[in-house]
C-alpha cells in the first residue's frame, strides 16, 4: 500500500488535473476529427494543441526548445504535480517511473540526420525527464502495452514497499503520432466518429494524447491519513490466449480482479473504471471479467470518451480522474454510451451518480494479452 | 530461498543449453530459423513473429526443455518479466518502412510487433501462463534492478515461479540470457552478482 501524495494531468481537456476532471465529469470530449495527412483516411482522435503546450511548458518551465511534445507534456505534469507537495525530486529517496508505448516514434518520420538518435529509447525520455528535475536515480520504465501505466504503478508500490525508495513520480505519457494512428487503422480498431463504450452501436477506439502523473509516497500513519487515498493492491496477468486479441473468458482480466479482491470488501467498491475502449471484442470482455468476479452489480464506467485511448498514459490520467469522483462522491457517467448493449449486461454509469462506497477498482488490457487491475481506497477513518 | 534454477543463453554465436545431438549442427553460428528446425517444434506462429519474438520464444525452449509438463495450476502463477534496452525499435523500424509517404501500405501483421511486451505474451500462450507479464527498459543489463524486481513479484503473492531475462535485438546483432527462478531445492542462490556471473560467463568467457 502507498500513499497518494499529488497527480497531475496534460491532455486536449486542459493542462491541469483540475481542468481534466471538470471536463470528465461534464462528460465533455476532446475526441475531434483529423484530415489524417499523409494516411489513407481521416481519423478522430483527442489531439494537444502543441502551440498552447509549448505556450504553457515556456511560462511554468521555461524554453521547450530541443524538447518534443512528449517530453514537454511529461515535463510540466511532473512540475505541476510536485508543487506543493513538499516532496523535493531532486533527493535520492524519489524514484522516477516512466510509462509509454511508444515514447517519440514520431521522429521514426524525419530525417535520419534531423534529429538526435537517442530520443527513439524509452530509457533516454525517462532519464531527461528525471534529470530535469535533477534527480540522481536511474529511472524504472515500464513499456507493457496498454496496461503500462498500471504496471508504473505497481513498480512503484514495490519499491516504495520494499524500502528502496520513500516516494515515486510516476509519469505515463503517448502521443497519435502517425505511426500509431496508421498502425490502428490498419487492424480496423478505430471508430468512424466518437468512441462508444459499452454502447449498442461500439464500433471501435479514439486515439487520445496526454501525460499524466502520480506522485506516491510511503503509506502515511493513520493520524496523518484522514483524508488521503491509498492504492491498496494490484494485479498484472496474461491472458495466455492471443496477442492482438482478448480472450473469450476473459481469463487473465478475471484472475487479476481475483486478485486484488482480497484487499477489499465488494460492498466498499463505489465504481470500477473500466478499459472501456469501445472496441466490440474489449468491452465484451471486460463484462466477462466482472461478472465472473463478481462484480456486475457495481457501478462501471469508460474515460475513453471523453481522453480517447491514451495508450501508456491510460493507466495514470484515469486512475486520477478517479481519485478525484471518489473523492467527491462520484461515479462519473460515460461519454459516448447512449444505447445499453446485449453483450455487455453491467450497470454502466450513463450520468454522473452519487456513490458512497470507499474503494474503486481500475481494469486495462493490452495487446500481448496482458491486464491490470488496480485497486485505490480511502483511508480507513474516513 | 530463491534461486535460480536453470538458464538459457542465444547470441549469434551461441544457444545454451543445446542437446548434445545439435552441438555440432549449430557450431557454424545460430540462426533462429534454423535452431526452430532443429528442436522439432511444431508451432507455425514462430514464422510470423518478429525478431525479438522469435528469440524470447526460442530462450523459453531451451529454457524449459524435459520440464514436467501437465501442472496447470502452476503454469497459472508463473509470471514472465523482460527487460532490454532497444524496446521493439527494430519491429519499429519495419513497421515505419510500411508507411511511407511515396509507398503507403501498413502492415498490420508488422504493428502488432511494435510493442516489446509482444514477446512475454508470445511465451505465456505457448506456455500457457496466466502469471505477470512485463516489460522494462533499461540503458543496459542490470542486474540489481532484475533481482530486485524479480523479488518484488515473488513479495506480490501471485507467482510460483518467474521467467526472467535480458533480450536485446539490434540490426546487427542479438542476445537472450534467460532464468527460470523460484522457491527450488536445487540452482544457484538468486542474487545479482550470480545473474551477473551467470551472464559474464557467456559474455566474456564463452563458456558453453
Amino acid at each position: 500500500m502507498i500513499s497518494w501524495i499529488g497527480d497531475s494531468i496534460v491532455s486536449p481537456s486542459g493542462f491541469t488535473s483540475a481542468e481534466n476532471y471538470e471536463a470528465a465529469k461534464a462528460r465533455r470530449s476532446a475526441i475531434a476529427p483529423h484530415a489524417g495527412d499523409g494516411l489513407a483516411e481521416p481519423y478522430h482522435a483527442a489531439v494537444i494543441n502543441k502551440e498552447a503546450l509549448a505556450a504553457a511548458f515556456e511560462q511554468r518551465c521555461g524554453s521547450p526548445a530541443g524538447l518534443t511534445p512528449l517530453e514537454q507534456a511529461a515535463i510540466l505534469s511532473v512540475a505541476q504535480a510536485t508543487e506543493g507537495t513538499g516532496i523535493n525530486p531532486a533527493s535520492p529517496k524519489v524514484l522516477f517511473v516512466f510509462s509509454s508505448t511508444k515514447g517519440n516514434i514520431h521522429l521514426l518520420d524525419a530525417e535520419a540526420d534531423s534529429y538526435d538518435r537517442n530520443k527513439l529509447y524509452l530509457w533516454h525520455t525517462a532519464s531527461l525527464i528525471a534529470r530535469r528535475f535533477g534527480n540522481p536515480n536511474e529511472p524504472v520504465v515500464v513499456s507493457n502495452a496498454c496496461i503500462s501505466g498500471a504496471c508504473a504503478q505497481i513498480a512503484a508500490m514495490r519499491m516504495i514497499e520494499a524500502g528502496r525508495y520513500e516516494w515515486a513520480v510516476v509519469t505515463g505519457a503517448d502521443m497519435a503520432s502517425r505511426f500509431v494512428v496508421s498502425g490502428f487503422q490498419s487492424l480496423k480498431a478505430l471508430a468512424d466518429g466518437q468512441c462508444r463504450p459499452f454502447d449498442a452501436n461500439r464500433a471501435g477506439l479514439n486515439l487520445g494524447e496526454a501525460a499524466a502523473t502520480i506522485i506516491y509516497g510511503k503509506a502515511k500513519g493513520k493520524a496523518e491519513s484522514a483524508k488521503s487515498i491509498s492504492l491498496r493492491a494490484g494485479s498484472i496477468r496474461n491472458d495466455a490466449n492471443h496477442i492482438s486479441g482478448p480472450s473469450r473468458t476473459a481469463e487473465g482480466a478475471f484472475l487479476a480482479l481475483n486478485d486484488i479482491l482480497k484487499h477489499a470488501d465488494k460492498k466498499d467498491i463505489a465504481f470500477v473504471c473500466s478499459h472501456g475502449t469501445a472496441t466490440p471484442y474489449n468491452d465484451r470482455m471486460e463484462t466477462i471479467a466482472l461478472q465472473r468476479a463478481g462484480l456486475d452489480r457495481i457501478p462501471t464506467n469508460s474515460l475513453k470518451g471523453s481522453f480517447g485511448h491514451t495508450l501508456g498514459a491510460a493507466g495514470t490520467l484515469e486512475s486520477i480522474i478517479s481519485k478525484w469522483a471518489l473523492t467527491e462522491g462520484l461515479a462519473l457517467g460515460t461519454c459516448g454510451f447512449e444505447e445499453p448493449a446485449q453483450d455487455c449486461a453491467l450497470p454502466v454509469a450513463a450520468h454522473n451518480i452519487a456513490s458512497g462506497g470507499s474503494c474503486f477498482v481500475k481494469m486495462l488490457s493490452g495487446f500481448g494479452g496482458s491486464n491490470a487491475a488496480l485497486l485505490f481506497a480511502k483511508s480507513e477513518e474516513d | 530461498m530463491l534461486t535460480i534454477k536453470k538458464y538459457s543463453y542465444i547470441s549469434p554465436q551461441h544457444a545454451y543449453p543445446l542437446p548434445p545431438h545439435l552441438k555440432a549442427a549449430m557450431a557454424g553460428g545460430i540462426d533462429m530459423g534454423k535452431l526452430y528446425r532443429s528442436l522439432a517444434i511444431d508451432y507455425p506462429k514462430f514464422f510470423k513473429m518478429d525478431t525479438l519474438s522469435k528469440l524470447g520464444f526460442l530462450a523459453a525452449e531451451l529454457l524449459t526443455a524435459g520440464e514436467e509438463k501437465g501442472e496447470a495450476e502452476a503454469m497459472n502463477d508463473r509470471s514472465v518479466v523482460c527487460f532490454n534496452k532497444s524496446a521493439s525499435l527494430e519491429a519499429d523500424i519495419a513497421y515505419s518502412k510500411t508507411i511511407q509517404k511515396e509507398n503507403f501500405f501498413p502492415s498490420p501483421s508488422l504493428f502488432v510487433y511494435t510493442l516489446p511486451s509482444i514477446v512475454t505474451g508470445e511465451i505465456a500462450i505457448r506456455h500457457k501462463l496466466r502469471g505477470e507479464t512485463s516489460f522494462y527498459v533499461s540503458p543496459e543489463w542490470n542486474a540489481e534492478l532484475l533481482v530486485d524486481t524479480v523479488r518484488q513479484i515473488f513479495a506480490a503473492g501471485a507467482s510460483q515461479s518467474v521467467i526472467a531475462a535480458w533480450i536485446e535485438c539490434e540490426p546487427d546483432s542479438f542476445e537472450a540470457f534467460m532464468m527460470l527462478i523460484g522457491n527450488y531445492a536445487e540452482g544457484l542462490p538468486l542474487s545479482a552478482e550470480n545473474a551477473n556471473e551467470l551472464i559474464s560467463d557467456f559474455r566474456i568467457h564463452n563458456i558453453f
